[in-house]
């Protein structure tokens, strides 16, 4: 039986009480969505195309509770919590499982134009302004988009009037906490208006180390003419903790987004860009880095389509694989015909640092426009020899020549990141994983947050 | 300044826009009486073919086999190309020229396909011969001619088209046919079992180095038929053969299906180099007719330090479907892709090639060019996997395409699977159009702006160019000028 239907039984017992506790615009996609999961009758498997290295329908598969009645769930957060960006001074908040908990000084602190809130009170209170972007991008197409939709009764919304510049990141951690397996359909919807500027940092966590989680979450970005968004994912959960993630970006006229995704400690972890880069003018920066070991599993997929004149973008992923782990990547340039003058360039380089690692990439080029310049690359490799050897010759040893190395290579990814601060610290948190240690962040502002 | 650039980069496409297109010089029908079973396919059909050819049982059963596992299978989807669903039923699977039986000699070939074989400069005249070739001469199902074997057999090597061979070395085809393309590969490659007609076999034995180059013409002349041949080559340890193909078809208004499997084996530091010229009918300016190429092709490299050398110009076919592979399985082996692929009004290619490393120390290169133009569709889809056991393979991989107008599409699918840590693979592709500065120099020195495309093209494509055999590389050069004649500005 195929893992999709116990999510079809499970909404058809629990559909009423989910509408009951989340919002009407919220709600009113979710007959389209279950239509589309029926039509598809299963979560895409291996034998489809571009999710070759990474089952949906097994990541589904184990049986995870929900939150249907929202709950409260008592979660230690100061325990759990560590974000490692120290000296940024953020807009905090937190998204319990699914819950989003605002921080004290978030609401305090807000600048006039910028809104931070629950999806859901947003969609209560103005639900024409949440209406009129929810779902728009991300639709229902995707059976991973339509089952969240399906479960999506909270999430985060985040709206930035037009021209108006958020000086401060605003961040968002995800938290699971929970003593059982469970599942968080998260959603973040983020609109930028018009000239509007605005970064995100959001990192990943989970409490524990041994209770399965599945996090099934939806971004979509609306970045408005001109508009210029940061997006910056950091992932440090577990090795139980499953993640598929699907981000949705449609860029208008002169807009610029800048969007990292690193997963520094995982469990199973499925990353989707949509890119729609609709409006002329464009620049796009798509990142991403992975360190895997044990058994991790880090899949990257991204979709960037260039539909209009002089648009430019940079995508550039790289992975270090050590113990058993595995890494793909799929990464696809479209340029539509008319889209004159677009430059666009990818670049995939993977390091194996050990005989278990697996490593698949899959870049590709759909070009249907002559006026170009587009390019992609890949490599994989291990680490270059001789430049251990000349390490070692100086009386560096070896386990720290290679550290070294690693750390290097993964540089110039951090390099592409907007705010110094999370540069700096990310550099840090590099560093401490490649010498084993688990990533926990101490010296996070929000630490003293509480509920 | 952007205005500049703008207004300098569509003067041109006011010219490329003129496609007038090239003549396909071998479009030409032969009038000579042909031997064509009824359209449709059944295990009827099948037996009829088997019995045709006065093949052995064991050969019939192999091709009962093929057809019964291909009655399970449905055409491939994945491929970046429109073709309307193929009505296996409507074509007729066997077409023998004249009636006479093989000839032996000259004077018993039908003076009206000595004359196509003439026309398309393949002379089977021995006193003609191009110098140092060797011809197999395949018209739609069947082997006409073969020159040179007996100079070849002197030095044991078996040059004959694959109907004599499972006459003559029946322990040979049996051993080898299916090793490396089984019926069960894919959708076509199993139709082929099942049907496959003629093709040309090749044994080089042990030590010894093909005197001369060893060359096959497949000519497709029949109406509503399709050409299933299968090549099979086999060099044993220590020898080496160059080996060619070239092929045309007339111009018909139907599209013509032209499904084969080309297998090689190439053992202890044995090297076979395998080079195409592909120039089937590629359909009129509105994409009417043309030939459908799925043809599967593949060698393995069995034995230690051997090497497979895939070069292909690929200009006709109104769609290509093509992964010319190596299997790496011997220590040290080396596998090599060498491509031009050139569409144009609306063909549509979807080719690569498949590096499989499953042996150490394996190495394998693969330069892939696209050239497209028109409103054609032109797509490079490879594969480089690295097992577990490859230790310290190496690959490389660069894959450019030149886009000559804005309708055209030029695509990069490349599969990247590796295993090993100890491997190095690495992958480039490019996509771009002639620069305006390579045009603008040309044109500073007096170079028109269509003969400069030209120069800068075959610049393009030399690195592939320079693999082919002498004979071949004059004839694709030419052909690839004739092929982008008036489709480019």
């Amino acid at each position: 039986m195929s893992a999709l239907n116990q999510y079809i039984d499970l909404y058809r017992s629990v559909g009423e009480r989910m509408d009951a506790n989340s919002a009407p615009v919220l709600n009113a996609l979710r007959e389209d969505a279950l239509k589309r999961l029926l039509e598809s009758g299963r979560l895409p498997e291996r034998s489809d195309e571009g999710f070759e290295k990474t089952s949906i329908e097994e990541m589904f598969a184990p049986d995870y509770g929900l939150n249907p009645d929202r709950l409260p769930i008592q979660a230690d957060i100061a325990s759990t919590f560590r974000c490692d960006v120290p000296n940024l001074s953020t807009l905090l908040a937190l998204v319990v499982n699914d819950r989003f908990v605002p921080s004290a000084t978030l609401l305090k602190n807000l600048p006039e134009g910028v809104t931070v809130s629950s999806l859901r009170d947003a969609a209560l209170r103005n639900p024409a302004l949440v209406g009129e972007y929810y779902g728009k991008i991300a639709g229902t197409a995707s059976p991973g988009v339509a089952l969240n939709t399906l479960f999506c009764q909270d999430g985060v919304f985040i709206h930035v009037a037009p021209g108006v510049c958020v000086e401060k990141p605003i961040q968002l951690v995800n938290i699971f906490s929970a003593r059982f397996p469970f599942m968080a359909p998260r959603r973040v919807l983020l609109v930028a208006g018009d000239g509007a500027r605005v970064s995100v940092l959001k990192c990943d966590h989970s409490q524990s180390a041994s209770t399965p989680y599945l996090s099934s979450e939806v971004v979509e970005i609306f970045a408005g003419a001109g508009a210029e968004v940061g997006w910056y994912d950091l992932e440090e959960s577990t090795e139980s903790t499953s993640r598929y993630c699907q981000m949705f970006v449609r860029q208008l006229a002169g807009s610029r987004v800048e969007a990292c995704a690193a997963t520094l400690s995982n469990g199973n972890t499925r990353n989707e860009f949509y890119i729609d880069v609709a409006g002329e003018r464009c620049h796009t920066q798509l990142s991403g880095m992975a360190i895997g070991s044990g058994r991790q599993h880090v899949d990257n997929y991204s979709q960037l389509r260039h539909a209009s004149e002089h648009g430019t973008s940079r995508q550039l992923f790289k992975y270090v694989l050590d113990g058993e782990a595995t890494g793909a990547f799929e990464g696809c340039i479209e340029v539509c015909h008319g889209a004159r003058f677009t430059e666009a360039y990818q670049t995939n380089r993977n390091i194996l640092a050990s005989a278990g690692a697996r490593m698949h990439a899959k870049p590709q080029l759909l070009i249907y426009n002559d006026d170009v310049k587009c390019s992609h690359g890949a490599t994989t490799g291990q680490l270059d020899n001789k430049a251990l050897f000349y390490m070692r010759t100086r009386g560096i040893p070896m386990a720290e020549a290679r550290k070294m190395l690693m750390q290097a290579f993964l540089v110039d990814v951090i390099d592409t990141i907007g705010l110094e601060q999370l540069r700096d610290r990310l550099r840090h948190m590099v560093d401490r994983r490649f010498a084993g240690e688990q990533v926990s962040c101490r010296n996070c502002p929000t630490r003293d947050c509480q509920q | 300044m952007e205005k500049n650039s703008k207004s300098r980069s569509e003067e041109p496409s006011d010219v490329i826009g003129e496609v007038t297109g090239g003549e396909y010089k071998y479009g030409f029908v032969t009038d000579v009486e042909t031997d064509v079973i009824p359209v449709g396919l059944s295990e009827e059909v099948v037996r009829l073919i088997s019995r045709k050819k006065e093949e052995p049982q064991w050969l019939l059963d192999f091709r009962l086999k093929a057809y019964r596992h291909w009655l399970t299978l449905t055409p491939p989807k994945w491929g970046h190309l429109r073709m309307p669903d193929i009505d296996f039923q409507a074509i007729s699977y066997y077409a023998a020229p004249g009636k006479k039986k093989v000839p032996g000699s000259l004077d018993e070939i039908d003076p009206e396909i000595r004359e196509t074989f003439d026309k398309l400069g393949i002379p089977l005249e021995e006193q003609k011969h191009l110098s140092g070739m060797a011809v197999d001469a395949v018209m739609d199902s069947v082997s006409v001619k073969t020159t040179h074997r007996e100079a070849l057999a002197e030095k044991g090597i078996i040059f004959c088209s694959i109907s004599e061979a499972v006459k003559d070395y029946p322990d040979l085809v049996k051993k080898y046919l299916g090793s490396v393309v089984s019926y069960k590969d894919n959708f076509y490659a199993a139709l082929n079992s099942a049907v496959f007609s003629d093709g040309s076999f090749v044994y080089i034995p042990k030590g010894v180095r093909c005197p001369m180059e060893l060359s096959t013409y497949f000519r497709i002349n029949a109406s509503g038929t399709g050409q299933f041949e299968r090549t099979l080559i086999v060099a044993d340890d220590d020898s080496y053969v160059s080996y060619l193909e070239g092929c045309t078809a007339p111009m018909r208004d139907e599209n013509q299906l032209h499904a084969a499997i080309v297998e090689i084996v190439v053992e202890d530091r044995a090297e076979v180099k395998y080079s195409t010229v592909q120039n089937w009918y590629a359909g009129d300016a509105q994409g009417r007719g043309g030939v459908y190429n799925l043809v599967t092709k593949r060698g393995l490299c069995r034995g230690d330090y051997s090497k497979l050398s895939w070069t292909q110009v690929e200009t006709g076919s109104a769609i290509t479907w093509k992964y010319p592979s190596c299997v790496l399985a011997g220590r040290g082996a080396t596998g090599e892709f060498y491509s031009v692929a050139v569409t144009r009004n609306y063909q549509q290619a979807d080719t690569g090639t498949k590096m499989i490393h499953l042996a150490p120390d394996t190495r394998s290169t693969i330069v892939s060019k696209g050239i497209s133009a028109g409103h054609s569709e032109n797509s490079y889809r490879g594969l480089v996997k690295v097992t577990p056991a490859a230790e310290g393979a190496r690959n490389y991989t660069q894959c450019d395409s030149l886009l000559l107008g804005s309708e055209c599409g030029a695509h990069t699918f490349p599969y990247i699977d590796v295993m090993n840590p100890t491997a190095i693979v690495e992958h480039e592709a490019t996509t771009s159009k002639i620069s305006e500065d390579q045009l603008f120099y040309c044109n500073q020195r007096g170079i028109p702006t269509e003969e400069a495309v030209g120069l800068i093209v075959n610049g393009y494509a030399k690195e592939v160019m320079n693999k082919l055999p002498m004979e071949f590389a004059v004839e694709a050069q030419k052909l690839l000028q004739i092929t982008l004649e008036g489709s480019v500005g």
